[in-house]
């Protein structure tokens, strides 16, 4: 065992008995980091001196024992503003910006004593499944390099796969998290929408983002959402209701619970089998766990993927209109007008996929198009909405997997965008409905992680953890280590 | 004139709150440019819009001082356009469901009443401001960025330039008694643009419209009209087709210039707000605004001519502004005459103040002190002439007490004849040619008289007694 391989829980304890100084942990982080980046490139940058000053403070001043991630290591998405530390949302745009104030979910971290280590690398502003849209720097997957980590939270699950980090925070629009978690075989947990602040997070689609947490263990995870939860009166989206403690209950097991199986949501005729196989595997453990398995139906599910990409690349092409070379960020040479600063700033500060979205967006949100596109959409988004709240009526929570496949070849999909688009057909009704979800490793297919969605009630993340925490019991899935297959 | 005028008018209001709509800057202006602002009113990457509940119950309170329904179900919706004043490259705005709608004020020119109904009131956020340097760079200003507005429209409703000003007028007047805006057209924060167009009497669609900008004052805006509705006239007879233009008045001129033409409409490509939730106004919360309403300048009017016997001429000058009206009624409520609290306030008073280019708080006039005042006319203490003087007093010093000020100063009037009479015998024997005089019928006598009596009492003799004290002592001789 090494320092990076214990839990966050397993690390308070011996910060605790002071068998571990927090200095010593960030110091680990930091050697961990430099010697698997040259085969994962997870950071776009780090912040070691500020790290290790805090951890020393910390040390100075003592553990508190009941503040159970104080002087722990976290790293944050580069769409998530940080005071003082460079934010580019992986893109050209924001290549040198650095922000004057934090996000609320960094001020929560620090409230709660956690060490921001650097900033991860994702998909150009949050749009991708495979980090590979980033304007910077290819992300690896641990468990085979040639592979891509998914995305657009890549860097955030590949540096926690890795044992580079024991927790990151990601940000979720249509699969974000639960897709790069499942790829790379780790938790990762989209929350309710509203469950955790917005403000901070550079916004990709207003009403479909939401940041979580990536962690390898179930526990872990509920004391990371525990930290960054909570009503936010800068974000009148978050939601004003009462925060549980996620970890409350989480080992009272699964017994007697109703477990719903969306029958659109497995695709038996998939190329790849070992992702549904796996699926099936679990759910008879769930059985044996003694949960009852009952098969459901979300119909309108498969308006999910057009509706989401509508919605969603509506709201980023006017939440994008910001960029534009005037008050920050990229600002193009050699202009002669206003018009021309504005084309030329944004035809070369934002990359391909970028500036594919804000087209379709611009395009469903005119007008004559707009009651085909965006109203529609809207619509199928209720009905989706709908789906959800009626089969909740019946069960606890539903089981299905994160995606269709395991992570694919780096470069394999990227000049077909609409392959792309359609990998996500398993996650965004999630995202459409706003409703919690979790991803967790549940078994192999290939030699490659295969990950399930656990998809719970409006924030009733606590029944999400306790069920993902009696598999993860069950199981020594999450005990699995990347190979680093393919490396130096 | 053969043509029948089409006007309606989109008038933009500014919300006197502390904070600005969506962020919590300071509201006001006058400081360093881009002092007044955040990371929210920069369009900074990753912030949010924070509704401000103050400016919702002002636009609230507008809209139901416009006779508008509220929409209980409103909701924010961006208008997308790319502009240096406009950071965040879109303007939280009400697209289709505006805080309030169809609502009615009622006009009156030349004695002639109607009713102009408005479609709509939206709140909104101001833009910041875009200046051009002579070193060849632009710079933007955001210290008004984020700014409540609130965007009053009119329905096509009005006829002439006289009804358009009068509108305006009543509009400025309803907004500026519910206390939410300073309702100022020459420091912006009130602000008019102008729709326009002409068609044969007896037609029934409407001609081809212009709108018109840079209405910056009521004149303006009379004049402006009136232009344009030469122009397109002139247009018209001779037989061209008019485009949807977009004009601005210029002042120099009295001119209407040509901006841009406009091609079918722009597109804002308008969606839902989707950083902030749908806002269900309750029953409870408009009743709550309902009742927070002053009587409106309509209502006072009808109340000053029909309980206070004011003339419709005095009723319409004192409910001109919020501030006038609330002084003349508090003067009455201290027990002075309605009539010469309107006369005091009308004249000297309006004189004073337009003089001084003050404003009644920025003196030191009280309705009590006025009130004191204008009852020691009415007992006769003082003179109307040493009035005046008390009146340039209480307005620049100000007073408590009124009359032992008169008393100090010995501006009282003599009327007690214990004390009269021994001046009064006086200059009888002084003057006896002039009793001479007065008894073989001249009458200017007395005028003499009277002059050498208020002189020995340096002015303070109250005349109407000294005559007639005089008179009586004159009989005796």
């Amino acid at each position: 065992m090494t320092i990076l391989d214990y839990t966050l829980e397993e690390l308070h304890e011996r910060l605790v008995n002071s068998e571990l100084t927090s200095v010593q942990v960030i110091e680990a982080v930091y050697e961990k980091i430099n010697e698997t980046e040259p085969n994962v490139g997870a950071f776009l940058a780090l912040n070691k001196e500020e790290a290790l000053k805090q951890a020393r403070e910390v040390d100075k001043n003592g553990i508190d024992p009941n503040n159970i991630l104080s002087g722990l290591p976290i790293g944050i998405k580069d769409n998530i503003v940080t005071k003082d530390l460079t934010t580019t949302a992986a893109s050209k745009m924001l290549e040198d910006f650095v922000p004057v104030y934090n996000a609320t979910v960094v001020e929560k971290l620090a409230e709660a004593g956690m060490i921001s280590i650097g900033k991860l690398n994702m998909d150009e502003f949050a749009m991708g499944g495979s980090t590979e849209n980033s304007a910077f720097k290819v992300t690896r997957n641990p468990w085979n390099l040639s592979k891509v980590p998914g995305g657009s939270s890549g860097g955030s699950a590949a540096a926690v796969a890795a044992g580079q980090l024991p927790a990151s925070l990601g940000s979720d629009t249509g699969g974000s998290i639960r897709q790069p978690a499942s790829f790379t075989g780790i938790v990762g947990m989209k929350p309710t929408y509203g469950r955790v602040s917005r403000y901070g997070l550079i916004a990709f689609g207003s009403s479909l983002d939401q940041i979580g947490p990536f962690t390898r263990t179930v526990k872990d995870n509920a004391l990371v959402l525990n930290a960054i939860s909570g009503y936010d009166d800068r974000d009148s989206t978050s939601y004003n209701g009462e925060t549980p403690d996620f970890t409350e209950n989480i080992e009272a097991g699964v017994k007697g619970m109703r477990i719903g199986v969306p029958k659109e949501y497995f695709h038996e005729d998939a190329k790849e089998k070992g992702v549904v196989e796996s699926v099936r595997a679990a759910l008879k453990k769930y059985e044996e766990l003694g949960a009852e398995i009952v098969e459901v139906s979300l119909p309108h599910s498969k308006y999910g993927i057009p509706a989401y990409y509508i919605i969603a690349s509506s709201e980023a092409s006017s939440n994008l209109q910001r960029f534009d070379g005037i008050r920050y960020g990229y600002r193009a040479e050699g202009v002669k007008n206003l018009e021309e600063l504005y084309v030329k700033s944004r035809s070369e500060g934002f990359g391909l996929e970028v500036k594919r979205r804000i087209m379709l967006g611009t395009f469903s949100l005119s007008a004559g198009f707009y009651d085909a596109h965006f109203k529609k959409a809207a619509q199928a988004r209720t009905l989706i909405r709908q789906d959800f709240e009626k089969v909740f009526e019946d069960v606890d929570f539903l089981v299905a997997p994160t995606t269709t496949s395991t992570a694919f070849e780096i470069g394999g999909r990227i000049d077909d965008p609409l392959a792309m688009y359609m990998a996500d057909i398993l996650t965004v009704p999630v995202n459409l409905a706003g409703v919690p979800s979790v991803s967790i490793p549940c078994g192999f297919s290939d030699d490659m992680p295969v990950g399930m969605q656990l998809i719970g009630k409006h924030f009733d993340e606590q029944t999400l953890y306790r069920a993902a925490y009696a598999f993860e019991q069950a199981t020594d899935f999450h005990k699995q280590k990347p190979t680093f297959k393919g490396g130096k | 004139m053969n043509f029948e005028t089409i006007i309606g008018l989109e008038i933009h209001v500014e919300l006197k709150t502390n904070s600005k709509m969506f962020s919590p800057s300071p509201a006001h202006f006058g400081a360093e440019p881009n002092t007044n602002t955040n990371v929210i009113d920069w369009g900074y990457p990753g912030v949010l819009p924070v509704v401000n509940e103050r400016a919702v119950e002002f636009g609230m309170k507008a809209a139901l001082a416009l006779n508008c329904t509220i929409t209980q179900d409103t909701k924010f919706d961006r208008k997308n356009y790319f502009y240096p004043d406009n950071p965040k490259a879109y303007q939280i705005s009400q697209f289709d469901r505006p805080i309030g709608h169809d609502g009615w004020i009622e006009i009156e020119v030349n004695g002639e009443k109607k009713k102009i109904r408005i479609e709509r009131v939206h709140l909104e956020e101001d833009a910041g401001k875009n200046t051009h340097g002579s070193d060849g760079y632009s710079y933007v200003d955001l210290n008004r960025q984020g700014t409540p507005l609130i965007e009053i429209v009119s329905e096509a409703d009005m006829r002439s330039p006289e009804e358009a000003y009068a509108y305006l007028e009543a509009v400025k007047q309803i907004i500026q008694f519910t206390g939410v805006s300073d309702v100022k057209m020459e420091e912006g924060s009130m602000r008019c643009d102008a729709n326009i167009s002409l068609r044969p009497f007896g037609q029934e669609e409407f001609g081809t419209k212009s709108e018109l900008k840079n209405l910056n004052s009521f004149n303006f805006v009379r004049k402006g009209l009136a232009h344009e509705i030469e122009r397109q006239e002139r247009e018209l007879i001779a037989g061209r087709e008019l485009m949807q233009e977009t004009r601005r008045y210029d002042e120099t001129t009295g001119k209407t210039i040509l901006m841009r033409v406009k091609e079918g409409s722009s597109d804002y490509r308008y969606f839902p707000e989707p950083d902030i939730p749908n806002l269900l106004i309750e029953d409870e919360w408009i009743e709550k605004v309902r009742q927070s309403l002053p009587e409106m300048p309509k209502e006072r009017r009808t109340r000053y001519v029909n309980k206070l016997n004011i003339p419709e001429y005095d009723a319409e000058v004192l409910t001109s502004s919020r501030e006038m009206s609330d002084f003349f009624e508090e003067t009455v409520a201290n027990n002075a005459d309605p009539k010469q609290v309107s006369n005091w306030l009308m004249g000297e008073v309006s004189a004073y103040l337009n003089s001084e280019k003050l404003s009644f708080s920025e003196t030191a006039l009280t309705p009590k002190s006025l009130a004191e005042m204008i009852n020691l006319i009415a007992d006769g203490t003082i003179s109307s002439k040493i009035a005046k003087k008390v009146f340039r007093e209480l307005i620049s010093n100000g007073s408590d007490d009124v009359k032992a000020l008169v008393e100090a100063k010995g501006w009282a009037q003599l009327s007690d004849p214990s004390k009269l009479l021994p001046v009064i015998n006086e200059t009888l024997d002084q003057n006896e040619q002039s009793i001479e005089d007065y008894k073989n019928g001249r009458d200017r006598a007395i005028g003499f008289l009277v002059g050498q009596i208020m002189k020995k009492t340096r002015g303070q003799a109250n005349p109407g007694i000294v005559n007639k004290l005089l008179k009586e002592e004159i009989e005796k001789r």
